[in-house]
């Protein structure tokens, strides 16, 4: 399946005639994971609400796979605690079926908290009950904005590795924005560095020596991060402790590298 | 029915019934009121059917049709100017809300020919409820009704989650419009058992007290429902007993129960 999910062109949103995206191209296929990263202001947020539809584009070419479903994770899940509200029933709030919001609470690990309120759960737990919200709707593209935000280091580990598994499960392809560059460059398959227009992008490994990336990061950012760059044949569960790998087929061939 | 006929004749339970149908609708949207933190913005609503009442003599159209087409508008215009950001929502609010107040009641001191019960308009009437108004009451109810049934996954989703419900396909503005105009009619039916500056409490409270209780949205909704019902039963009563004006006693009812619930019931966790 090579034919494009989501295809952008020459893609610019504007506010007020300044640009916020500037002529971005990019293409998300099947089984791609692609991250998004840049300053503050770079207009990552923006981008892919581009892509989701929420955001009205001022000028190139937007061009979505027909009938594609996309899974939305977004940044925060603040919710007006007037409102009561189960787990349950955000979920069925969906339109899927009990079986089918079940499976995705299971997937993302959360399933024990279906009676929970929302107005409890933890930062953590949030972010995988959207992840599971997402799924629910069998999407073709799930878009995440920061999915790791209030989620301590090692459940943010514990959530890319997820991320992966669920992406090779569905076949679907991932958008996502982080800020956690060293997680990123260890996690992801390409990465997209934006700062208006897209300043470079490639493989993690290739993108950390980019003069563009060094130019927007600084050089000890960089420099850091092409240290940092490898792949962990563990993973960690929420509180931190080492899960012997579940993942460690897919990346059989990476070994674990000292810190 | 001559037993229907004996009811409806006599204003108090001409009241009492119309004021069971505002309760009605008055529960599940006063939870959006509340949900949506909109409470400034249905008082600002209220606070303009003044202006609709002004207009409607000088143009001479019905008082309801007047109250609900400017409240509309007010609302449209609301939304319009708060997309733009130059003044925060809750000055925009206040500057607008006053000023319809304020000029509908200018415009009603210039017209010396018609006889307005400003009191009666402003906190309520006991006595004003007319056949003709339980039929716009029940009509309104009837559609606000269905068409919170008909639109309830969409509303709770854009009112939980605006970006998620979007995402989703769900027509957020056009459900935001679809919710101005319900209140809209609300306060156009409301007006004249509560008044126009006490319509936002018999919204608020009863949703405010259900929350304590309920366990889901529409738990809630339920529940907001009956605490309007004994608001408007035990002030109506009260204010047939012991003279007092009919808004304020709905309203005083309504927060006695208010404190008596959170005083005594624990919070439900959810």
């Amino acid at each position: 399946m090579t034919e494009a999910l989501v295809e952008l062109h020459r893609l610019t949103v504007s506010f007020d005639n300044r640009p916020v995206v500037d002529h971005v191209d990019l293409r998300v296929q099947r089984g791609d994971i692609i991250t998004i990263i840049g300053p503050n202001g770079a207009g990552k947020t923006t981008l892919i609400k581009a892509v989701l539809g929420i955001q009205s584009v001022s000028g190139g070419s937007l061009t979505m796979a027909p009938g594609l479903t996309i899974g939305y994770v977004p940044q925060h899940l603040t919710l007006e605690t007037t409102l009561p509200l189960s787990v349950k029933r955000f979920m069925l709030l969906s339109g899927r079926s009990p079986r089918e919001c079940q499976e995705a609470l299971a997937k993302t690990g959360v399933e024990h908290l279906i009676n929970a309120s929302v107005h409890r759960l933890s930062g953590g737990e949030k972010q995988r009950l959207l992840l599971a919200r997402a799924l629910a709707r069998k999407p073709d593209l799930l878009v995440l904005d920061e999915p790791a935000q209030g989620v301590d280091i090692n459940g943010q580990a514990a959530l890319y590795d997820l991320i992966r598994s669920l992406r090779d499960e569905l076949n679907c392809g991932v958008i996502m924005i982080s800020h956690d560059l060293h997680l990123v460059m260890a996690a992801t398959d390409k990465v997209i560095c934006l700062n208006q227009h897209v300043c470079c992008s490639g493989y993690p490994a290739d993108i950390s020596h980019d003069p563009a990336f060094i130019e927007t990061f600084g050089r000890p950012v960089a420099e850091s991060l092409a240290v940092y760059h490898h792949h962990h044949n563990h993973s960690h569960d929420l509180h931190g402790d080492v899960v012997s790998g579940e993942h460690d087929d897919a990346h059989g061939e990476c070994t674990h590298a000292h810190h | 029915m001559p037993i229907i006929d004996a009811v409806l004749g006599d204003f108090f339970w001409r009241a009492l019934i119309g004021g069971l149908g505002v309760a009605l609708v008055a529960g599940p949207l006063g939870c959006f009121v509340v949900w949506r933190r909109m409470a400034y913005f249905g008082d600002t609503l209220a606070h303009s059917a003044l202006l609709g009442i002004a207009l409607s003599f000088l143009i001479s159209v019905p008082l309801n049709v007047g109250v609900i087409v400017t409240c509309v508008v007010l609302a449209i215009a609301l939304v319009l100017f708060s997309r733009s950001k130059t003044l925060a929502t809750d000055t925009l609010l206040g500057i607008l809300a006053h000023s319809a107040l304020a000029i509908g009641l200018v415009t009603l001191s210039f017209m010396p020919d018609i006889r307005v019960d400003l009191t009666g308009l402003l906190f309520g009437d006991l006595l004003a409820m007319s056949r003709n108004d339980l039929l716009w009451i029940y009509g309104g109810a009837l559609l606000i009704l269905a068409l919170l049934a008909t639109l309830w996954r969409g509303l709770l989703m854009s009112t939980i989650h605006e970006e998620l419900a979007r995402v989703e396909g769900v027509p957020v503005e056009r459900l935001r419009l679809v919710l101005m105009l319900m209140f809209s009619i609300v306060i156009a039916v409301a007006m004249k058992i509560v008044g126009v500056l006490l319509i936002t409490a018999l919204l608020i409270i009863p949703a405010a007290t259900a929350r304590r209780l309920a366990g889901n949205p529409e738990h809630m909704v339920g529940l907001a429902i009956l605490f309007g019902f004994i608001a408007v039963s035990g002030g109506l009563t009260l204010s047939w007993h012991l003279d007092t004006p009919a808004g304020p006693s709905v309203v005083v009812t309504a927060f006695s129960v208010f404190l008596l619930v959170y005083g005594s019931a624990r919070q439900v966790q959810a």
